[in-house]
């Protein structure tokens, strides 16, 4: 093989990335929302909780583009400000998940003795409904946002750990490996450099995935009202206020509907552009 | 007076466990490496080369026996003692690609065991000695920023080279480390390991299919098959007159003329048995000429016979036979 066709093949992930056009849409979609949540307070002149008895329950006009709650206040404010929320729970839940779901993994992949332990937990874990065992961890732990997110790291970490797992298994058969062991390299350095660092793509992956998932189970639960304290404001918080005026002003649960489901569709369509991307069987066929 | 060998093995024995049974990988393996010399050990695919290569560096951990390194058994020392002890003996793989971890790159590679060991010095000394090292190799110095991916199969070969000689071992494992190469390729990477060898007085054990390239470079030989020894001695002299009828049949599949031509088929009638149930008495005796009937049952002594050490009943026959004879009743 010669080095050109070899570096070829290695032609950057963002590259393909982005070569699909619905994979770069949901990039862009996904960024506007980050940067609305970011800049929250300059986008809009309302307060998220800014009362006004006079404008309760006016649909969407200029002035208020998605309309008003039942108790005046500015529905689109209110968007950009849950978003906030929304985001964080999610990308806070994805990386929790991510350093519990790599821990146990690598420990289970690599040390054969911890494997059966750790295995037969993930399984158990992952017996029980999601949102079942988000709601008996926040039963536990008393519900806030913090643990909230915390919850739901708990019950996303399988996913994480089960690839990392798989990953392990492969990887710490390699040559380099055991190239790594026979020089007298320590364990922890060649969990860190020559696994880990070799098994990042599928855990980034799965993390998208549970991003679009934590951001579901967060509205899940915020509309048992289980999740969050409800003044401050989630997606899931405003659909579970408006939905006794679901016939009179479905303005109120119209638009943070469509935010989740746009937000988690582009979340998923992301993660499955990024699969492709780096998934080197599928590259090597570009 | 005989100097001790840098390395004996003793009565060293593997054994996998699997679903279906144990895999005997290796049975009572006996044969020692005099410092300063290059012991070839060759046997078919499936023998147990791999599996004594990695025994003897405690890579893999035996069932049975000892591995005397520099007079200490080290399968006895505990982990943190065997960490320091890797400074001292390397291995080369076989397969170049999988042997190079692809998000490194190759000065990262390289300086890996100095940094294990605190050998390097400062970042500065290290980087100057991965360069000589890489022009040790036949590389250059610029070479260290890359990532394996842009290497061909001989450069990352000498990468994996220069990663085992950067802690200045004493011994090396040289695991089929021509055999995934181009022909052309293969003989400067031989000769590569033969000037590095005498320039630097290794120690090396070198694995290998065939008796031919084994010939070229060893002083010694050990021929295995089925996870035993079955003959071991000087090269020459097993070449010239082997004593075992395995040796016989692989010299007879090797040709003379081109001693790198890479050749991985069927030396011999028949299918190497399975080792999850190996053979009663002589392990060879599903597949060899001259069996008779006591080889079925009592398992041949590693014995010396005419200067070398043979595990066959016959051997004195064999060695009467000559070569050619052994060979023709084999093919
Ligand atoms: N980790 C393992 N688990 C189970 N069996 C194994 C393992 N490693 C090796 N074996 C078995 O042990 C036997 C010897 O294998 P080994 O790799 O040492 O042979 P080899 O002589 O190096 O062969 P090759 O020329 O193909 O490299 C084979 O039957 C192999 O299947
Ligand atoms: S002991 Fe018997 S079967 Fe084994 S190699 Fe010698 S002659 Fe053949
Ligand atoms: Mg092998």
């Amino acid at each position: 093989m010669s080095a050109v066709t070899a570096s070829a093949t290695h032609a950057g992930p963002l590259r393909v990335l982005l070569q699909n056009r619905v994979v770069t849409l949901s990039i862009v979609v996904l960024g506007i929302f980050a940067i609305a949540a970011i800049f929250a307070p300059y986008l809009t002149p309302y307060q998220p909780n800014g009362l006004s008895m006079r404008e309760r329950l006016l649909p969407p006009s200029s002035e208020h583009w998605a309309g008003t709650d039942e108790l005046g206040r500015d529905i689109f404010t209110r968007l950009i400000y849950a978003g906030r929320v929304s985001l964080a729970v999610g990308l806070g839940v994805a990386a929790l998940a991510s350093v519990f779901g790599v821990v146990l993994g690598i420990l289970a992949g690599f040390f054969s003795r911890l494997d059966p332990a750790i295995s037969r937990l993930l399984d158990a874990m992952m017996a029980f409904p999601d949102v079942l065992l988000a709601i008996a961890l926040l039963a536990a732990f008393g519900g806030s946002l913090l643990n909230l997110i915390i919850a739901l790291a708990i019950v996303f970490t399988p996913r994480i750990a089960r690839v990392v797992r798989a990953s392990s298994l492969v990887v710490r058969e390699l040559t380099y490996v055991e190239a790594a062991r026979a020089l007298g390299v320590s364990t922890p350095r060649i969990l860190f450099h020559h696994v880990f660092r070799n098994i990042t793509s599928p855990i980034i992956v799965q993390a998208t995935f549970i991003f679009a998932a934590a951001m579901l189970s967060e509205a899940g639960l915020s509309f048992l009202g289980i999740g969050i304290d409800p003044s401050m404001p989630t997606w899931g918080v405003m659909i579970s206020a408006g939905r006794q005026y679901i016939d009179t002003a479905g303005w109120l649960i119209l638009f943070p509907g469509l935010a989740i489901t746009i937000c988690v569709v582009a979340l998923q369509l992301t993660g499955d552009g990024l699969r492709d991307a780096l998934d080197p069987r599928i590259r090597k066929s570009i | 007076m005989e100097h001790p060998p840098l390395i004996s093995v003793e009565g060293l024995s593997k054994r996998f466990p699997t679903r279906a049974g144990d895999v005997h990988a290796l049975e009572d393996v006996n044969f020692s490496i005099p410092r300063g010399s290059i012991v070839g050990l060759v046997g078919e695919s499936g023998s147990g080369k791999t599996t004594l290569g990695r025994c003897i560096l405690r890579l893999v951990e035996p069932s049975e026996g000892r591995v005397m390194f520099d007079g200490q058994n080290i399968l006895d020392l505990p982990p943190k003692e065997l960490r320091a002890l890797r400074r001292r003996m390397q291995i080369i793989f076989q397969d170049p690609f999988s042997s190079l971890n692809p998000r490194m790159r190759v000065r990262t590679i390289i300086e890996e065991g100095l940094i294990a060991h605190r050998l390097g010095g400062t970042s500065r000394e290290r980087r100057d000695r991965v360069a000589t090292l890489l022009e040790e190799v036949g590389l250059q110095a610029d070479h260290m920023t890359r990532f394996a991916h842009e290497f061909s199969g001989g450069q990352r070969q000498r990468v994996g080279i220069a990663r085992a000689l950067a802690i200045e071992p004493e011994f090396i494992v040289a695991d089929e480390s021509v055999s995934a190469l181009d022909v052309s390729v293969q003989a400067q990477i031989l000769n590569l390991l033969l000037d590095l060898c005498e320039a630097r007085n290794l120690t090396m054990l070198f694995i290998a299919h065939d008796l031919s390239v084994v010939e070229y470079l060893c002083d010694q030989v050990v021929v295995m098959y089925l996870g035993h020894v079955v003959e071991n001695g000087s090269t020459a002299l097993v070449h010239s007159q082997p004593a075992h009828p395995y040796t016989t049949a692989l010299l007879s599949a090797a040709p003379v003329p081109d001693p790198f031509a890479g050749r991985d088929r069927n030396i011999l009638k028949g299918e190497i048995p399975s080792p999850l149930s190996p053979p009663s008495g002589c392990v060879f005796h599903t597949r060899c000429p001259l069996m008779v009937e006591h080889c079925r049952q009592a398992v041949p002594e590693l014995r010396a016979v005419g200067g070398r050490r043979v595990a066959c009943h016959r051997a004195e026959d064999v060695l009467a036979m000559g070569p050619a004879t052994g060979a023709a009743a084999t093919l």
